[in-house]
């Protein structure tokens, strides 16, 4: 099963919307650097997440929500995780794939 | 690794897959991941490649650099089948987004839904994005 | 577990370099083995010594050879990549009738098939982009 990295903001850039097009019920999603974004609640892209959220299990890094002052908006249900966390995802998951 | 995995003639045979989501020219990552592609075929792997978003403008036919002084790569694509890379996909929401059919593709690929697209990606062993 | 990392952009333009920084240190802290680093594309640019940000400012270079010298960590600057962009060791500098070289130590030149040795040594291959 797949982990899909998704490092750009989704209001600028479609790597999210194809990211959640090709990624398998079951796969893992994590939000890293300008990606952050696609985590936060009360946004236009909440709903699209939420959606996705149903069948596939999300994450986000802390230190990238924080640089940039958003870590008390995330979306209810998505796992915060530290570096230590990012390694462990993918060692859990069994291919990652970066959406650059 | 995975149970899939084989071995021949002493080495491990990945499925190493290419995903091109960017356009040419604009930005250099097309270019030099036709480059990795084309090293990459020596350790004979299980090469597919994957086009989807504007990666699909990649395969475009009738690019001509002549006025722009930049290297037109697109011939290269022709040429991967000399190397034994045979796998090329085009998603089709990307290709029917972008107005484009596969007659206007400079090599012969296989149109795959996201869905068929997911569950290939979901097969390798190695994904590279570029 | 063995870990393949792969960087495709410079340093301070884009966050890749600083993530995978992070998350290489962050693997290596937890016992995992870092196969080797590979530098491409403008990721190549994390490897000239000439690099001089302000004092308040992280050393992106330096950090990366001081974990490379703790870790004795394989960093692979992809030689094609790098020639395009003026990066180059002594031996690249004399080949190519250059007055001068800049690459970092703890860094090496190399080929693109150790990009691909990468993806077929390691159980993980990671990729930092923009």
């Amino acid at each position: 099963m797949l982990l899909h990295i998704v490092n750009k903001s989704p209001f600028i850039n479609n790597s999210l919307e194809s990211c959640l097009r090709a990624a398998k019920k079951n796969s893992g999603v994590l939000f890293i650097e300008d990606g952050v974004y696609g985590a936060l609640d009360n946004t236009a892209i909440t709903p699209q997440v939420k959606k996705a959220m149903k069948d596939k299990k999300f994450f986000v890094l802390a230190s990238d929500l924080k640089a940039r002052g958003v870590s008390d908006g995330v979306i209810k249900g998505i796992e915060v995780v530290d570096y230590g966390g990012f390694v462990d995802l993918t060692t859990q998951y069994d291919v990652v794939e970066s959406w650059l | 690794m995975s149970d899939d995995e084989m071995m021949q003639e002493g080495g491990t045979i990945k499925k190493f897959c290419y995903v091109n989501r960017k356009a040419p020219y604009g930005t250099v990552y097309a270019l030099e991941s036709l480059e990795v592609v084309l090293i990459g075929a020596a350790f004979e792997q299980d090469v597919s490649l994957i086009f989807m978003d504007d990666g699909i403008y990649q395969l475009k036919k009738n690019q001509d650099t002549s006025d722009s002084d930049m290297k037109n790569f697109s011939p290269t694509y022709r040429a991967l089948e000399m190397y034994d890379v045979e796998k090329l996909y085009v998603e089709k929401e990307s290709m029917e987004a972008r107005g484009l059919t596969e007659d206007d593709l400079v090599v012969p690929v296989e149109v795959k839904t996201s869905k068929e697209i997911s569950e290939l990606m979901d097969e390798q062993d190695v994904v590279l994005s570029f | 577990m063995k870990f393949g990392i792969m960087i495709n952009e410079g340093p301070y333009t884009h966050q890749a370099s600083d993530t995978a920084y992070h998350f290489t240190k962050a693997a290596l802290e937890k016992g995992h083995e870092i196969f080797r680093v590979f530098f491409y594309h403008d990721g190549v640019n994390n490897s000239t010594r000439l690099t001089t940000p302000p004092q308040d400012d992280r050393h992106i270079v330096n950090r990366w050879s001081a974990l490379a010298e703790k870790y004795k960590l394989d960093m692979v600057v992809c030689v094609a990549a790098a020639q395009r962009r003026g990066i180059a060791d002594a031996d690249e500098a004399k080949r190519n009738g250059k007055d001068a070289d800049n690459l970092a130590p703890t860094f090496r030149i190399s080929g693109l098939g150790q990009l691909i040795e990468a993806g077929i040594q390691s159980d993980r291959l990671v990729v930092f982009g923009d």
